[in-house]
């Protein structure tokens, strides 16, 4: 038994483990930076910038993950290989598009042709990040969006009196409140997120629900030393154990979160919280 | 074949009226709309009749959730958390596994491992859930005042919650059961993809772009095409949806949902 | 949207442009890693089966450093033709309609027939209910016949729905069920077997000619020194050359 738990293949479904928790951890800052950047374009006063953001926000919003993954990281990869082979390989002549085939210079190939396994492993999860990113960016922008519409007229009011010009009324009145409104949103997505990584393999990572299957499905002698029937169900059970453990986790320390944000803030919490202490 | 006879054999090709055969040449732009939109009745089915039912026992898990008595507030937290904290691909998979072993027993589960009633089934609970903890949480951010007015009527028991609880339950719910809305309908793509056999070559969006996809072994034709029906899918449901919330507020002062919506410009 | 890839790409190119045009490229095979005895993970994690063996070989025989990748099946001729690996060795059939995409080598199995595994032998595969994975040559066939298709997302699935009865038979390639129905006393093979695709070659990209031709030579090689029949008696694979 200790022996088929440490198969090299059951050392890839523990290294899965981090390779999700570590998606998640670059994925959700990265993530709220374009929805910082969605939902700030959307309010501009510049009218195309606040159709990109809107268009951002609505398009992508609108699309069943599931169905931009299959398409987009490859669509994602062209581009990058496109716009590096326009700037390193001037002088090729012969057409990028032959038929079906996708052909850039060799100099273009992201990564590059010779490049170690982990590079292209990296570059596939990078990709990745980049996908979720975009994808959760758009809901993102949707919270934060009406975040900053839900801070009180009255606080940015009160900043113009004191003679703030706009950009200091958006950062020091505007940012720092708006988080308050935006958390509870914001952790749903979180949640969201957690849920998202079974995805994953579709993007080309081999994440801990494609290791659970491969694992799981009937093993017949012929192929390997611990021939088994279909033990998908335990497999997935033990799935559902660590996301639910995950979620729990992310429910307490949230909570916390909100605890702290709320402290000083002109919001029913708020008043409570000081209430309490007085 | 032109276009209208495509149109006419493959339209409801999803609920198994039409051509038997689907499409193995050409794969003309005219086919793909037609298959793909002939897929998207699975995905609206799903949705919708999930919603309606998830709607009522989320009504039901919510009041659960804050009830004072530990019988009804104990099921309704661990449902919730069962299936807020899961992803729905595992909840699929147990759910088809299930109603397999209880088709073994009773004859009566037979219809449970197709996909029209198991995986109904699955999203409906599934939606139950992440609606009840909406609903949950507007329950708990209900005016004090609302409640205090009902007492002060003198209103007590199902009055109180039907006239005065529920309808300001779902209105501070109302954006974020949106938000759900949107999320579950995005969710029936999952549905063939890794939960239900497809019977017949009748399956949902997804399954339709998936064949070609595979036919034609470019995704940048079909995988669109479904994006483009789902974007429409998700309009329509944010204009209904925009529709109830503006009959939900309807009591409000006017000038103040006015204020909502020309805010974003004055700012910054 | 369109903004935000272009600084990022920016950022890649300037982090790749030291390395530009660096020694012997090399080639990478690209695999499904779910396809006994062709190719499967084995206990350590790493690719192995038929076409590793084969592959290796292929790639010592035409002097090549090669490198092995395993993709989902789905997307593994966009994927191809896209440029990220540089051959698909995956047990893929030679067929028409791949081949307008995509080109293959001379084949290196003979065209292996698909069989029915059922659980009683009196099933009639005219009216009953068949299993098969979605999107594959026997998926096809059997929507063609009279028989309802079931299809399901993974070879798995289609097995166990014969297990529990949820179908009256799966269709799959032969290679892949033998060792199924070995280790299985319930289950058994028909009689009857269909001949649906052609021998499983090779596929490279239809702009990749040289690469084309090295793999060429080297299957042929082992076809004629009978290495190549070796490898498909060890790994009990149908038909010798």
């Amino acid at each position: 038994m200790a022996c088929y738990l440490t198969t090299g293949k059951h050392m890839s479904i523990y290294t899965s483990v981090f390779t999700v928790l570590l998606l998640l951890a670059i994925t959700a800052p990265v993530a709220l930076a374009f929805g910082f950047g969605g939902a700030t374009a959307a309010r501009s006063p510049l009218a195309p910038l606040r159709w990109f953001g809107k268009s951002y926000i609505a398009i992508v919003r609108g699309v069943p993950d599931i169905a931009f993954f299959l398409f987009f990281v490859i669509a994602l990869d062209q581009g990058i290989e496109y716009l590096r082979h326009k700037a390193l390989c001037r002088d090729w002549s012969e057409p990028i598009r032959q038929g079906n085939d996708f052909v850039v210079c060799q100099a273009a190939k992201m990564p590059l042709g010779d490049a170690p396994q982990w590079v292209h492993e990296s570059y596939g999860f990078a990709l990745a990040v980049l996908t979720f990113a975009i994808v959760f960016g758009a809901f993102a922008a949707n919270v934060l969006f009406g975040a900053m519409r839900a801070v009180p007229r009255a606080q940015l009011e009160t900043a113009e009196a004191y003679g703030m010009s706009p950009r200091q009324t958006f950062w020091r009145v505007l940012v720092p409140q708006m988080w308050v409104y935006a958390l509870p949103g914001l952790s749903n997505l979180w949640m969201v997120l957690i849920k998202a990584t079974p995805l994953l393999f579709l993007l080309g990572v081999e994440d801990i629900v494609y290791w659970a299957r491969e694992l799981g499905g009937t093993k017949t002698s012929r192929f390997t030393d611990y021939p088994h029937g279909d033990w998908r169900m335990w497999y997935f059970l033990a799935l559902l154990v660590f996301y639910l453990i995950f979620t729990r986790i992310s429910e307490i320390v949230l909570d916390r979160v909100m605890q702290r944000l709320t402290r000083g803030q002109a919001t029913a919490g708020g008043e409570a919280q000081r209430k309490a202490l007085a | 074949m032109s276009c209208l006879e495509t149109i006419q054999a493959y339209g409801l090709r999803a609920v198994g009226i039409g051509e038997r055969l689907l499409p193995r040449e050409d794969f003309t732009l005219c086919q793909q709309f037609t298959l793909i939109g002939s897929g998207m009745i699975w995905n609206i089915y799903f949705g919708l009749v999930a919603l309606t039912f998830g709607f009522f026992l989320a009504t039901a898990l919510a009041v659960g959730k804050a009830s004072p008595n530990r019988m009804l507030r104990k099921p309704a937290e661990w449902f919730i958390f069962i299936f807020r904290g899961s992803p729905l691909f595992i909840q699929f998979f147990f759910g088809y596994f299930l109603f397999l072993s209880l088709k073994g027993v009773h004859p009566f589960f037979d219809a449970f491992t197709a996909a029209w009633l198991g995986a109904l089934i699955v999203l409906f609970l599934n939606t139950a859930a992440y609606s009840g903890e909406i609903f949950y949480g507007a329950l708990l951010s209900i005016p004090k005042g609302d409640t205090e007015a009902a007492d002060a009527y003198g209103m007590t028991g199902w009055p109180r919650f039907r006239r005065v609880i529920w309808p300001t339950m779902l209105r501070l719910a109302w954006p974020a059961y949106t938000n759900e809305a949107i999320f579950l309908f995005h969710a029936t793509a999952l549905v063939f993809f890794s939960g239900f056999p497809a019977w017949q070559q009748r399956g949902d969006a997804l399954y339709y772009a998936n064949y070609f996809a595979d036919k034609t072994f470019n995704p940048f034709v079909p995988y669109p095409i479904l994006a483009m029906y789902f974007i429409i899918l998700t309009l329509i449901v944010v204009g209904i949806f925009g529709m109830v919330n503006a009959r939900l507020n309807r009591h409000l002062p006017q000038n103040v949902q006015k204020k909502l919506r020309i805010r974003p410009n004055l700012i910054r | 949207m369109k903004k935000l890839i272009l600084t990022t790409a920016a950022v890649a190119l300037t982090a790749g442009m030291a390395l530009a045009d660096g020694h012997a490229k090399t080639v990478r095979m690209g695999t499904e890693g779910a396809y006994p005895p062709y190719n499967f993970i084995n206990d350590a994690g790493e690719v192995d089966g038929f076409e590793r063996e084969l592959g290796d070989e292929l790639c010592a025989r035409a002097e090549l450093t090669c490198e092995w990748v395993t993709n989902e099946w789905d997307s593994i001729i966009p994927n191809l033709v896209s440029g990220n690996y540089d051959t698909i060795i995956a047990g893929m059939s030679i067929t028409d309609e791949r081949d307008e995409v995509i080109d293959f080598t001379q084949n290196y199995t003979l065209p292996d027939p698909s069989a029915y595994l059922v659980l009683s032998a009196d099933v009639d595969l005219a009216g009953g209910v068949i299993a098969a994975q979605t999107n594959t040559i026997q998926a096809a066939f059997i929507a063609n016949t009279g028989a309802t298709l079931v299809e399901f997302a993974t070879p798995e699935e289609t097995i166990a729905a014969v297990k529990n009865g949820e179908a009256d038979a799966v269709l799959a390639d032969k290679a892949f069920l033998t060792p199924i129905a070995a280790d299985d006393p319930d289950l058994m093979f028909l009689e009857q077997e269909e001949l649906i695709g052609g021998g499983i070659g090779m596929g490279l990209r239809e702009s990749d000619g040289e690469l084309r031709g090295k793999f060429d030579a080297a299957i042929q090689s082992m076809k004629d020194d009978g290495s190549l029949n070796a490898l498909l008696t060890k790994w009990e694979i149908g038909g010798a050359f």
